[in-house]
């Protein structure tokens, strides 16, 4: 009726109008709607999701201090020739002194010395001493006086360090987090043993969160099973019971570990109790990888239990059914028919628990100890404690990173499309 | 059919069940259905015959009584251990597996080999018409196609015994109705025992050979489909199955298979009696439309009385008419459409009547107890 | 009340406006930034309060966050909204704060009241005022509890930490390289005058985690002041090292069976800066000069077991104030408990703090 055909056999409505162009300018309307309904969501999650990373990206590079606080010192001293084994000229000295006495005017001076004292241990000092005292150096020769004033100043390294990091961009967090440096001549080695900490840190994390997400399965899924199959009534008491980590104070819950897990605490005391292990032989179940397991899969669970519970309910009882009347085992029938239907639970649960495991850092510093640590309390050391928000920054991209492997991992092993919250 | 009597296949022998220990949903149960036999369960929902179904497969357990399969009590095997196939309501094809997948899992379980599977399964496929969909996923099919592989499934394995638990409920009516007659057909073929259960009467009539009609618990009559629509024995099948006009009044005489009774408004009928209590007790009467007379000469009939025409229904091959007799305005008359007949208008008074022998006397009204 | 014209309205509110600038008796809200519970509370009561009697225009609202402190007054003077006015640090940060110029400059004898003898503020602080822009409150230390009920022999010097025959069973330490590597040289027997320069040697540090490495199976290591109390009164460790402050609350207050070990105490400082483009900068300087004045800082030591930092105060530390016991004993820098002292090296940890950082927590994870 409405539709015609033109000479070259496309389709057109009555009035001529090719029915493709018909068609997108009725489904543009539709589409410009939906595109206003999710403006605020998208608008919210350039604000406070992906400009956030991208502020973290670039930091995690970023080195603009030493430019900006030395401006007269950088470009001179990017002439100078680092391998020639002698300081730089007196240009390039003159131009600190003024930089220094600037830098102490303005309060800046102390954040080169902060930012270099990252690479060099004496740095800060060097500066802060130096900025108390460069407003004395009036004339030349500034080379002597400033040597004079600290004997760093004198030697070559100083300086090879201060060209190497005068870029507005540096590697330097990224190595670092890595377990990797600049040497005094600028070639990337391996941090030496008695600094080697984050490779083995990222190493532990994945793994801890990993054992967590495999317990946080081998608890949830037959909670989760008995709450999909459960009548409503018992079924929501048993809801509330694995909620209620959800509704309990960070601090109750730490405290009631500390009181299970502890040597004088309530297991041990059962332990001893009944004979089972000596009294002098308290098991050390909490300020060790342990406390954090056992903390973090409490804390974990529901993120576990509920995609699996919204998975399973809608999974009928008569697929089992099936299954044992077509002569299968109750074994058989659930492994065969029930578990490949709640992979997608399985996957959605774990990879929930996984990611937030990943990150998590209260509950390890609470009852982690040294053995429970994870990157991330690192991370949040570094921003909270000693500002080294770069080095930060580069671990949290790290990370970052290392979690996008995995998930990109996963979806090529079992695919994202079978993911289903719910 | 119902005298093909080989050995009783399947028994229910005083079978209970009760979820809650407070009330029965299914009260002393006894059931015989011979080898090969196609036996509808059919009632409203609630009425306790998917829990005998279930029973039957093993997936509930009887509180008390007995089931037999081919001479063994089945009471405490487990469901696969009885080799029943099943099609269920809604097919639970396994979606994580593709059709051929689907069907090669009961023999699969049972070890046999894959050469093996591979022919019965193709033979299975073949036999529903579904040979060319092996390698879809049943998410990828139409429920008529889901419903065949469901069938497909339950037979693979080669079960003397099949239940069918509402297994055409979702589609729609013409596929029903397609698919009744290819259940039927395979029936006819492998000589399986069926056990179906269903809620939809014409579905029942069509397929089975006998049906047990089931309410509160309690199979009120089982019988070949003819014999459940021309002689229900009481006054709830006589309503469940069929178009059926009900009078209510009180037994006035009893006389051998005759008796009188007497309505509400003073009407004295003649019917048969069949299920009725004493004399001066209530009892229902059951008439089927199409045995009602309009105009009938007078005399010609047992039963003739005043009728007010009230509604009149176009249906092509017949008029439903709608009259008011004897006090109830919902008595139905079916008037073929044939030049012969006087055409009504609503308003109209006529005379209407019928046979004694078409007026069963059955028991007192369903609302008031079957038991 | 009557309608008044528009442009008296609007000239009255100027006026306000105006007056609110120059005279304080307008209604001002000051945050300030401390570290909560106990602490809070002794500075509500000895300053606070008193301030807000005097000054009824002012409120005084406090913000516990003093824990995360450094980072969110970079954070803020990152977005350019200070809303803190005052902020409580522990000397360290605020060295760190100085040099990244996130804090403002004091001049100590300008801003703040003499002693009562007329000995200017800078003089009466004295060593205590580590950075230029820290204006110091209190001395607390970091010293040992250990429970009387579990050691055989009460431990009474810093090498009995290091002694598992001597104390076996648990010990909590901080985990952190600061406070424990002086302690692994001084019970060596090193001289407290060389600590500094063997640590500043990669053999110093080895040294001194060689030492560390003979109990450090035994240790459980803190990152709460609170921790260490909780495990004392647990019976988790029998013996660890705390700020004296909660040492004191948990032996006073609590009752538990914990005593104090006081060998190689080591002070650490505690006051106030002032973030760069904080609000109400004249109230917070009236608070100041207030608030940092020789009684003032006595009377806080009737609140909690902490030492008040100007000289001038000493001999002012009464009782304390419900349990009514003699506060003089019990501060870290009574005679009796400051036999052996160590004040930290801050402009040392400044330089060394990032590697030895690394270094503590590779070992720490070995």
């Amino acid at each position: 009726m409405a539709a015609a055909t033109t000479s070259d056999g496309a389709l057109t409505t009555a009035d001529g109008i090719p029915l493709k162009a018909s068609l997108a300018r009725a489904e543009r309307r539709n589409r410009n709607r939906a595109l206003l309904l999710v403006t605020p969501l998208f608008a919210f999650i350039l604000v406070f999701f992906l400009m956030p990373i991208f502020d973290m990206l670039t930091r995690s590079v970023d080195n603009t201090v030493v430019g900006s606080v030395l401006v007269r010192s950088v470009p001179v001293l990017s002439q100078w020739d680092d391998s020639s084994g002698e300081l730089p000229s007196e240009a390039v000295f003159k131009a600190m002194v003024l930089d220094i006495q600037d830098g102490r005017e303005t309060r800046t001076i102390g954040k080169v010395g902060t930012r270099m004292n990252y690479e060099k241990s004496g740095m800060t000092s060097l500066f802060r001493k130096s900025g108390r005292r460069a407003k004395q150096i009036k004339e030349a020769p500034y080379k002597e006086a400033l040597i004079k004033l600290d004997k760093k100043w004198g030697d070559i390294n100083t300086w090879r360090l201060l060209k190497r990091e005068s870029d507005a961009q540096t590697l330097t967090h990224y190595l670092a987090s890595i377990d990797m440096r600049f040497n005094d001549s600028g070639e990337v080695v391996r941090q030496p043993e008695e600094k080697q900490i984050y490779i083995n840190l990222f190493i532990r994390t994945l793994k801890l969160s990993a054992l967590i997400t495999v317990l946080c399965l081998v608890l949830g899924y037959p909670i989760s099973y008995l709450l999909a199959t459960l009548p409503v009534r018992t079924s929501n008491l048993l809801m509330i019971l694995v909620l209620l980590p959800f509704w309990t104070s960070l601090l109750v819950r730490t405290t009631a570990w500390i009181a299970l897990l502890q040597k004088q605490g309530v297991i041990n005391d059962f332990l001893v109790g009944v004979g089972l292990i000596g009294d002098d032989g308290r098991l050390a179940m909490i300020h060790n990888a342990i406390g954090t397991v056992v903390a973090m899969v409490h804390i974990l669970l529901p993120f576990m239990v509920l995609p699996l519970y919204s998975v399973m309910k809608t999974i009928p009882p008569s697929y089992v059914r099936a299954a044992r009347s077509m002569g299968a085992t109750p074994w058989t029938a659930f492994w065969r028919v029930y578990v490949p239907n709640t992979v997608s639970g399985i996957g959605a649960g774990g990879i929930l628990v996984f990611i937030i495991a990943i990150g998590y850092y209260i509950t390890p510093a609470l009852v982690g100890g040294v053995s429970g640590t994870l990157i991330s309390n690192f991370i949040a050391q570094h921003i909270s404690v000693t500002l080294n928000w770069g080095l930060a920054a580069a671990l949290g991209s790290v990370l970052l990173a290392l979690v996008l492997a995995l998930y990109i991992l996963y979806d090529k092993i079992v695919g994202i499309d079978n993911m289903k919250m719910g | 059919m119902a005298d093909q009597s080989s050995s009783d296949y399947v028994r229910f022998i005083n079978v209970q069940k009760s979820y809650d220990g407070e009330s029965l949903v299914v009260k002393n149960l006894n059931l015989d259905i011979a080898r090969g036999e196609f036996v509808t369960m059919l009632g409203p929902s609630g009425s306790g015959k998917t829990t005998c179904l279930m029973m039957l497969a093993g997936f509930e357990t009887a509180t008390h009584g007995e089931i037999i399969l081919d001479g063994d009590s089945i009471n405490d095997v487990a469901p696969h251990h009885r080799g029943i196939g099943m099609v269920f309501q809604s097919y639970a094809l396994f979606p994580h597996m593709t059709i051929f997948e689907n069907l090669a899992f009961p023999l699969e379980v049972r070890k046999q080999s894959k050469s093996e599977i591979e022919t019965r399964v193709k033979k299975a496929l073949d036999m529903v018409r579904m040979g060319a969909f092996g390698t879809r996923r049943p998410a990828q099919l139409s429920g008529g196609q889901q419903q065949r592989i469901a069938v497909a499934r339950a037979l693979v394995f080669e079960p003397k015994l099949v239940l069918m638990d509402e297994p055409l409920g979702a589609l729609d009516k013409n596929l029903r109705e397609e698919m009744q007659y290819e259940i039927k057909h395979i029936h006819n073929n492998l000589e399986v025992t069926v056990v179906y259960v269903t809620h939809d009467q014409s579905e029942a009539l069509t397929m089975s050979n006998r049906i047990a009609v089931f309410n509160d618990g309690v199979i009120q009559q089982l019988a070949p489909p003819e014999d459940l629509y021309e002689r229900p024995d009481n006054a709830f099948v006589a309503q469940f199955i069929g178009e059926n006009n009900t009078l209510i009044g009180s037994v006035r005489e009893l006389n051998g298979t005759a008796c009188v009774v007497e309505l509400g408004d003073g009407s004295i009928i003649n019917a048969l009696s069949v299920n009725v209590g004493n004399k001066g007790e209530q009892s229902t009467l059951s008439l089927r439309p199409e045995r009602v007379t309009i105009n009938p000469e007078a005399g010609s009939l047992p039963n003739i009385v005043d009728a007010d025409v009230k509604e009149l229904i176009y249906l092509g091959d017949h008029i439903r008419t709608r009259v008011d007799v004897c006090g109830h305005d919902d008595f139905i008359v079916k008037m073929p459409n044939s030049a012969t007949h006087a055409s009504l208008t609503p308003g109209d008074t006529v005379k209407v009547g019928w046979l004694a022998e078409d007026c069963r006397a059955l028991d007192a009204p369903v609302d008031r107890g079957v038991t | 009340m009557k309608f008044l014209p528009r442009k008296t309205l609007i000239a009255a509110a100027t006026a306000a406006v105006v007056a609110g600038g120059i005279a304080p008796a307008q209604a001002v809200d000051l945050v300030f930034v401390s570290w909560g519970g106990a602490y809070t509370a002794s500075q509500q009561k000895a300053y606070h309060d008193p301030f807000m009697a005097a000054n009824p225009g002012i409120k005084i609202i406090n913000d516990d966050s003093a824990a995360n402190g450094i980072a969110k007054i970079r954070a803020m003077n990152e977005t350019g909204n200070v809303t803190w006015a005052l902020v409580d640090a522990v000397a360290s940060a605020a060295i760190t704060l100085c040099d990244e110029g996130l804090i403002e400059v004091i001049d100590h004898d300008k801003m703040l009241a003499p002693a009562p003898d007329g000995t200017p503020a800078s003089k009466d602080f004295g060593d205590l005022i580590v950075s230029e822009c820290f204006i110091p409150q209190i001395v607390y230390s970091t010293t040992f509890g250990y429970r009387k009920d579990l050691v055989k022999t009460p431990p009474t010097s810093i090498a009995d930490v290091f002694d598992l025959k001597k104390i076996p069973g648990k010990r909590s330490l901080e985990k952190a390289p600061i406070g424990n590597l002086e302690w692994a040289l001084l019970a060596e027997g090193v001289p407290v005058g060389d600590v500094y320069d063997i640590l500043s040697e990669k053999a110093g540090v080895d040294r001194a985690l060689a030492k560390l490495d003979t109990i450090k199976d035994q240790v459980v290591w803190w990152t709460k002041g609170a921790q260490t109390p909780q495990l004392l009164a647990d019976g988790e460790v029998v013996i660890g090292s705390t700020y004296n402050g909660r040492l004191f609350s948990v032996i006073e207050e609590e009752k538990q069976p914990i005593a104090m070990m006081w060998d190689w105490q080591v002070f650490d400082l505690d006051g106030w800066v002032i973030p760069k483009g904080a609000p109400h900068r004249a109230e917070v300087m009236k608070y100041l000069r207030f608030a940092t004045d020789t009684q003032r800082l006595a009377d806080q030591a009737k609140f909690i077991s902490y030492g008040p930092a100007r000289k001038s105060s000493a001999p002012m530390v009464g009782k304390h104030a419900s349990l009514g016991i003699e506060m003089g004993p019990h501060m870290p820098t009574a005679p009796a408990n400051a036999k052996n002292t160590l004040l930290f090296n801050y402009e040392w940890w400044a330089d060394h703090r990032d590697e030895l950082d690394e270094v503590f927590n590779a070992w720490l994870a070995k």
